[in-house]
């Protein structure tokens, strides 16, 4: 009897323990369970921008690569995220006093919070054969709590990759913007110092080049030793349309450049066809010929076939722009006695001139939700970068004198623009925003000119 | 009030009185006394089960094969164009138009090919640094052509002139003073077959 009481009574016990550790465990359990879809925004103080941290990434395996990829993509995502400049990053070298993570669950917010951050992105970098997996919390520091997680595996030969592809996504879920980290820009440079064969006159060979948004990754990408300029992207990033001199009259060719292959739609038999610009749908193809005798803007699929023409004066007609919806083309006519800019239906009807001033050209027409023009104007001996607002028909200007500024090219957002200057005496690649803000200087070798930037 | 802790606390207290009778006189063990739960973690993890990592890649670049150069007897052209018998028209600042002086130079050039007959030329239309790049493009195209419409007025076939624009791409003085500006805005005329 003693005994089975005492049997009865451990048995008891034992499910009393088992009821406690599960109610427990479910109790601590639900606030761990985050709505899955709605992410948590970070904001900063009232009226500032959200504070950022982002510390080396956290080294899980320690082979060198490992080791220098945790702290690129550290770097490059704190560079990616202060771009767009609508966080106020914290510069990385007052994180020192505080002491580096060794893992994600393990994180001294007090010290971030004393810091002043809002939010804090940290990531882990482990080697997995010629691969790295890297995972990356994004935590608003005040609540704790992860506002993103993500898990991603690349090639170890670009972590660059992992950071532009990181700050992608948190422009689009902490402030639904569209980041501009994995674009490219294609642009025209001489800085290989290869001599033009076919003529005895000591000419350089130009060529197209890529780099990514932040002038890192700068590789050529035609190799045909002549002339190659004004490059463009086809909208899906995979091409670039661009004036090639290689079968000696100026003509228009495509490259789809992560193939290898090389398409020539019009054949010119001795006409010039320069200055491809692709529709915003990537089927057709605006440029401007001579084809009927003097210089005029024309419209062709992107095979070559179906030429319409736009324009149709005496005076010269060129430099043309797609408007975003692709149902207008802007573009540069000296049919005024100066070159101006001048718009028109993609169908050839209502034209308009919309700039009276004394030299513009190179008219890029903003991507949405901006309706605005950026244009080079001669200001003096050279030429400044300025923006028309299409709406308002007001005006701003971006540069201001410094050295001659050409061939303005919108990012993908709107929100920057690729132009050439030779501010710094050589022709070199810039970046600055459509404020105005933050020039950036893209290029250092050779002469550098026309970029175009990807979708 | 019932908290939320009574039923098993009430298991519990059953147990210890079962544990008690069962065990006389044994001390109460630690174990079974209830226990507060735990404080919330200080911070939630990840909103979902780890999804399986996202592969990400970029394209590489290849390059396209290196075109064969098309040197066919541009060897003895070479020799004609070092030391051409066919002068160069230069042009006032952003203008087409052939100066007289440049019209004798047009003349002189059309005596050559009249002499030449089997020779294509291509005019190339140059420009100072002055303009901008892609405007330069149609200024340079119409240097060249009202050089050819020029030749043709003198008796030269149109088919013989073949005309290219160089823009401000190949400067002749990389220098940036009106002198070097002078010697880019022009014509070069070039002999690319015999």
């Amino acid at each position: 009897m003693r005994r089975t009481i005492l049997v009865l009574a451990t048995s008891l016990a034992a499910a009393a323990v088992l009821i406690i550790t599960g109610h427990a465990a479910q109790s601590t359990a639900t606030p761990q369970q985050q709505p899955p879809a709605v992410s948590l925004t970070i904001t900063g103080e009232p009226g500032a921008l959200p504070r950022y941290a982002v510390p080396d990434f956290i080294a899980l395996s320690s082979d060198a690569e490992t080791v220098e990829a945790a702290k690129t993509i550290g770097q490059a995502l704190w560079d990616d995220l202060n771009f767009e400049r609508e966080f106020d990053m914290i510069p990385r070298d007052t994180y020192a006093s505080i002491p580096a993570a060794r893992s994600l669950a393990s994180l001294p917010f007090d010290r971030w919070r004393e810091l002043g951050a809002d939010g804090l992105v940290v990531g882990t970098v482990e080697r997995q054969g010629d691969s790295l997996r890297v995972e990356v919390r994004l935590f608003g520091v005040k609540a704790q709590q992860s506002a993103f997680g993500r898990e991603y595996v690349a090639p170890a030969s670009n972590s660059r990759l992992f950071a532009h592809t990181i700050a992608d996504e948190i422009f689009q879920t902490q402030l639904a913007l569209r980041g501009v980290a994995r674009t490219k820009i294609a642009f025209v440079s001489d800085r290989d110092g290869e001599r033009l064969t076919g003529t005895v006159e000591t000419r350089t060979v130009k060529e197209i080049y890529i780099c990514d948004y932040d002038g890192a990754n700068q590789r050529r990408v035609t190799v045909n030793r002549s002339l190659n300029i004004n490059p463009t992207w086809s909208p899906d990033g995979r091409s670039l349309a661009y004036t090639s001199y290689r079968r000696g009259a100026p003509d228009i060719f495509i490259s789809m450049i992560y193939q290898g292959t090389i398409e020539n739609p019009l054949h010119s038999k001795g006409e010039e066809n320069f200055l491809p610009v692709w529709s915003p749908d990537g089927t057709k193809i605006a440029f401007q010929s001579n084809r009927d005798g003097n210089p005029e803007v024309y419209v062709m699929n992107r095979d070559g076939s179906g030429i319409r023409r736009l324009t149709n004066h005496p005076a010269s007609d060129g430099t043309p722009t797609w408007s975003p919806s692709g149902t207008q083309v802007a573009f540069t006519s000296d049919r005024s006695g100066s070159p101006q800019i001048y718009v028109v239906g993609a169908d050839g009807l209502s034209l308009r001139q919309i700039t009276r001033e004394s030299y513009c050209d190179r008219p890029t027409w903003s991507p949405a939700p901006y309706n605005e023009i950026a244009y080079s104007a001669r200001t003096g001996p050279g030429f400044d970068i300025k923006v028309l607002d299409l709406a308002t028909g007001e005006r701003r200007q971006l540069t201001f004198g410094e050295g001659s500024n050409e061939s303005p090219a919108y990012a993908a957002n709107g929100r920057h623009i690729a132009f050439s200057s030779t501010r710094a005496g050589k022709r070199h690649l810039y970046t600055i925003e459509r404020t105005g803000k933050d020039l950036r200087q893209l290029t250092k070798a050779g002469n550098n000119q026309t970029p175009d930037w990807s979708k | 009030m019932r908290s939320r802790w009574g039923l098993p606390g009430m298991v519990v207290i059953v147990a210890f009185v079962a544990l008690t009778v069962g065990a006389c006189h044994k001390k109460v063990p630690p174990v079974a006394r209830p226990v507060q739960p735990p404080p919330p973690t200080t911070f939630a993890s990840p909103t979902k089960p780890p999804a399986p990592p996202e592969p990400i890649s970029e394209p590489v670049v290849v390059p396209p094969a290196p075109i064969a150069e098309d040197r066919v007897s541009t060897a003895s052209l070479d020799e004609i164009n070092k030391n051409s018998p066919l002068k160069p028209v230069f042009f006032n600042y952003d203008t087409a138009e052939i100066s007289s002086e440049g019209q004798k130079i047009l003349d002189g050039n059309a005596e050559v090919l009249k002499k030449n007959s089997p020779w294509i030329v291509t005019i190339e239309g140059h420009c100072d640094e002055r303009g901008t790049a892609e405007y330069n493009l149609a200024l340079g195209e119409r240097r060249a052509v009202s050089a050819r419409t020029y030749l043709v007025s003198l008796g030269i076939l149109a088919d013989r002139i073949r005309t290219v624009s160089y823009g401000k791409e190949f400067p002749f003085d990389p220098g940036h003073s009106e002198a070097a500006w002078g010697k880019n805005r022009r014509d070069h005329f070039v002999v690319t077959q015999k």
